[in-house]
């Protein structure tokens, strides 16, 4: 993969736009958030037989300005409807949608087709025009901005190093693997120097390797220029790896929302705590699972699993209690992962029985305020 | 065959040629903007109006429904008014144009409705125009698919180009049916035929050629 040429910077000096929404309409400054959801619901009327579907209720919240915030639910949870508020493509049944201090709900027409130049989209199958090549893809944009044919070649010459893949300039998308395609779609996405990027799912098609180069692309992006990124994804990895701030939809409301560490290493609604259970997974190696049993068996182990949470939460856990109760503790499984900066995972130990060893070391782990329980025993 | 019935022959092939090819252009010209517009007006597309819609969707029907033959004996008054006459090849191309364009419109319509519709919705996404849409995206996305029913309805129209024959207006089946069949000159009647196989050969074959140039969906270097 080739590096990203963030030399290919961001000449201001290229395609001065012909007319702008701050011309016709200024937008009251808004410092502090990129986008603000405001008494938001959205309901789909009842159509040829299909009953009405509220798809978002009571959403409140504000994307902070230049940041990564993913939007995270299963399908069917409002992220999609949600997403299109944000470029007007929907309009919310109540509520307003501001974007950079502009209501986009209230605007229609071609207020609304300049204010959309300022937040660019891409989607999960690309959506690139089959018969345009990859520079001509990136083009249409500017094109249908009004940029003068010399503006646009410059720009798209330099949105193509920026996404790393000058050489495809006159490939078509047939041509092209899916990772340069959503390449192509980034590039296109940002052509008319967008302030808000919307990410509609867009590596749900792409294989784990791919979707890592494509996230670290979006992650550069967002540092580079500065552009706030919105992610929808019902994938937890994907928020893992690239946001700070994640909103959890379900149903149609936000059930929990704020900073990825906090909210994934003490996750409080069920769905959140389903989309942990993703990434850390909460299951037991199939061999251990199957010999734990629930009497005590003379000899054997109790086996003890302590939830990790936090910086450096479970560095140190099992030495300490080895040597601090002096028990032969053995580690039977664990798994822990870095969400945010913050160890998020499990250990599950081997207590040996008798003594009072398992009460002595349950007592110990409340004593640390580590979240402990006993699943069982095993010979 | 003497060079008299061969100058018959070319002198029919160019009426053919002409009938056909103005009705094309003008049925193109028609039927192309009425398609790209059935294509888009029903509810919640980019120039929604669905009653309108309904309405030309039913009118679209009936014209093709009508049997050519007797769209052109029913339309000779308005063929007058158009073309000055009802007789000849000129006059000819106004039932032609009237049967090919709700014809060509159809076919717009089917090739228009394969384009993905995210690729509208994208474009909508940056802003662009419904107008914009059309000219940017349906239209080059659709244009192998265009091609093609551009090509179908060409063909169509050397096969009704036979039939005006009826009112006078000439052309290789009018030939075929005054030489061929009235005058029995079976020699004749090959001939026209053996013309119009070629002609149907020559423009089906440019037409897929074309479809096939502009077509980037698939893989090919």
């Amino acid at each position: 993969m080739k590096a990203i040429s963030m030399n290919a910077r961001q000449s201001l000096a290229i395609g001065r736009p012909i007319e702008t929404l701050e011309a016709i309409s200024p937008a009251p400054a808004e410092p502090d958030a990129m986008v603000r959801f405001a008494g938001i619901s959205k309901t789909y009327p009842a159509y040829r037989g299909k009953p009405g579907v509220n798809a978002l209720q009571d959403i409140d919240f504000a994307i902070p300005r230049g940041s990564i915030t993913g939007v995270i639910g299963r399908s069917g949870a409002g992220k999609s409807s949600l997403v299109r508020l944000i470029n007007g493509l929907e309009k919310p049944t109540t509520g307003r949608v501001i974007v950079d201090g502009r209501d986009i709900s209230a605007l229609a027409g071609r207020e609304l087709r300049l204010a959309q130049r300022s937040i660019g989209m891409i989607f999960q199958h690309f959506n690139l025009l089959s018969s345009r090549t990859a520079a001509d893809n990136i083009a249409l944009p500017l094109e249908i901005a009004g940029w003068t044919k010399a503006d646009i070649k410059a720009r798209v010459a330099e949105l193509l190093a920026l996404v790393g893949i000058a050489d495809k300039h006159d490939r078509y998308p047939s041509e092209l693997s899916g990772g340069q395609k959503q390449r192509v779609g980034i590039a296109r996405a940002l052509a008319t120097r967008p302030s808000v990027l919307l990410s509609d799912e867009a590596t749900s098609a792409l294989d784990p390797q791919t979707t890592r180069a494509i996230l670290d692309l979006l992650a550069n992006i967002n540092r580079e220029l500065g552009v706030t990124i919105v992610l929808i994804t019902h994938e937890m990895s994907v928020v893992r790896q690239l946001a700070k701030e994640v909103v959890v939809l379900d149903a149609g409301r936000v059930v929990e929302s704020g900073d990825v560490s906090d909210i994934f290493t003490h996750p409080k609604h069920p769905i959140t705590q389903s989309f942990l259970a993703e990434v850390i997974g909460d299951s037991l190696p199939v061999s251990l699972a199957s010999r734990i049993v629930s009497t005590q068996p003379a000899g054997g182990q109790a086996v003890i699993r302590i939830q990790v949470r936090g910086a450096g939460a479970g560095d140190t856990v099992v030495a300490r209690l080895a040597r601090e109760l002096a028990l032969d503790v053995s580690l039977l499984s664990a798994r822990i992962d870095e969400i945010g900066g913050q160890h998020v995972g499990s250990l599950t130990l081997g207590i040996p029985v008798g003594e009072d060893a398992v009460t002595r070391t349950l007592a110990w782990l409340s004593r640390y305020q580590f979240s402990a329980e006993r699943l069982g025993y095993v010979a | 065959m003497s060079p008299e019935l061969i100058n018959l022959i070319v002198q029919a092939t160019f009426e053919s040629l002409y009938m056909v090819g103005i009705a094309a252009l003008l049925g193109t010209v028609f039927g192309l903007p009425l398609g790209v517009f059935l294509a888009t007006s029903r509810k919640g597309e980019l120039f929604a109006a669905p009653i309108v819609n309904r309405v030309l969707g039913i009118v679209v029907n009936a014209t093709r429904s009508t049997p050519f033959i007797i769209l052109v004996v029913a339309i000779i008054p308005f063929t007058r008014l158009v073309a000055g006459t009802s007789i000849g090849s000129t006059a000819a191309i106004v039932p032609l144009t009237i049967a090919s364009t709700p014809f060509i419109a159809r076919l717009v319509e089917a090739a228009i409705r394969e384009v993905d519709g995210g690729l509208i919705e994208t474009a909508s996404s940056f802003g662009a125009s419904p107008l914009q849409i059309v000219f940017k995206v349906l239209i080059p996305e659709a244009l192998p698919g265009l091609l093609l029913a551009l090509t179908l309805a060409v063909v169509s129209l050397l096969g009704y180009s036979a039939m005006v024959g009826a009112v006078g207006g000439g052309g290789l089946g009018d030939l075929g049916i005054r030489y061929g069949y009235q005058r029995f000159m079976p020699e004749m009647m090959l001939a026209v035929v053996v013309v119009l196989i070629a002609l149907v050969q020559i423009v089906q074959s440019a037409g897929d050629y074309l479809a096939r140039r502009v077509n980037r969906r698939l893989r090919h270097r």
